[in-house]
């Protein structure tokens, strides 16, 4: 006979471990204002050439071939290179498309003048937890993540971006 | 001994439980990630791809159900507009 205390302690180790499960099961945060980063070599050795983001405000777009607003988006960001690029901006865009071809024919048919990487694993994104597509994180020239736009809103998101990205170009590098 | 037993079988029936029902609640199961919508932003994918195809229906569906579809197909209930 089983008695009703044991039962009950047995049912609180039960809960512990549902906790400790529940735990194991959790996505890794999604990549937020403050917070650094991560490398862009997780898009693997297939990704492309990786371009040169030391010291530089790297503005950083996921997108796919299938998102209409990131078909939008890449004019814009092309207009943004054309302005920034001289003063210390780098724009990579980063497809999260799982068909290679798909990829190509997207960056073949836009022709966008910046950097372009192919996540065909899907690892850099899932690493930061994009809430929304298209989503673009403006870093900072010490590497940390200052703002984060969910979505593309076409002349309002290009007035923000704009703004951001010249208060981040003034800002000096951090000394190492 | 017995009640020992007992404790054990409940403590891994309840963490078995705890960690199937985990695979059911977290996001990551149930959620498609905004990553992962490539076959459902296929235009295969839309119910109304063809408008023709779709009036038809909702025609059968007003005429012969009454009750059901109907959205923007005017005439009576008869099947014959």
């Amino acid at each position: 006979m089983v008695s009703a205390q044991s039962q009950f302690s047995g049912i609180l180790r039960g809960a512990a471990a549902a906790a400790l499960a529940a735990l194991a099961c959790a996505l890794p945060a999604q990549v937020a204002p403050g917070s650094p980063f991560p490398a862009l070599s997780a898009t693997g050795p297939n990704g492309g050439p990786l371009p040169e983001t030391a010291g530089k405000v790297v503005l950083v777009d996921f997108w796919a071939s299938w998102c209409a607003p990131c078909k939008a988006s890449f004019p814009v960001y092309s207009k943004l290179n054309a302005a920034y690029a001289d003063r210390g901006l780098v724009i990579v865009a980063v497809s999260v498309d799982e068909s290679p071809s798909a990829y190509a024919a997207f960056v073949a048919r836009l022709k966008p003048p910046f950097a372009t990487l192919h996540d065909s694993r899907q690892a850099l994104v899932r690493e930061v937890q994009v809430p929304t597509m298209p989503t673009s994180y403006l870093v900072d020239r010490g590497g940390k993540v200052r703002f984060v736009h969910p979505g593309f809103h076409g002349e309002q998101t290009e007035r923000e971006l704009r703004r951001e990205i010249e208060v981040l170009l003034g800002e000096k590098a951090p000394s190492p | 001994m017995n009640a020992l037993r007992t404790r054990l079988l409940m403590i891994a029936a309840l963490g078995g439980a705890a960690a199937l029902f985990c695979g059911c609640s977290t996001p990551a199961a149930v959620r498609v990630r905004p990553w992962e919508r490539a076959a459902l932003a296929d235009d295969t994918m839309n119910p109304d791809r063809d408008p023709l195809a779709s009036m038809m229906i909702e025609h059968v569906y007003f005429s012969r159900e009454a009750a059901n579809g109907g959205k923007g197909v005017g005439g009576s209930g008869c099947g014959c507009n």
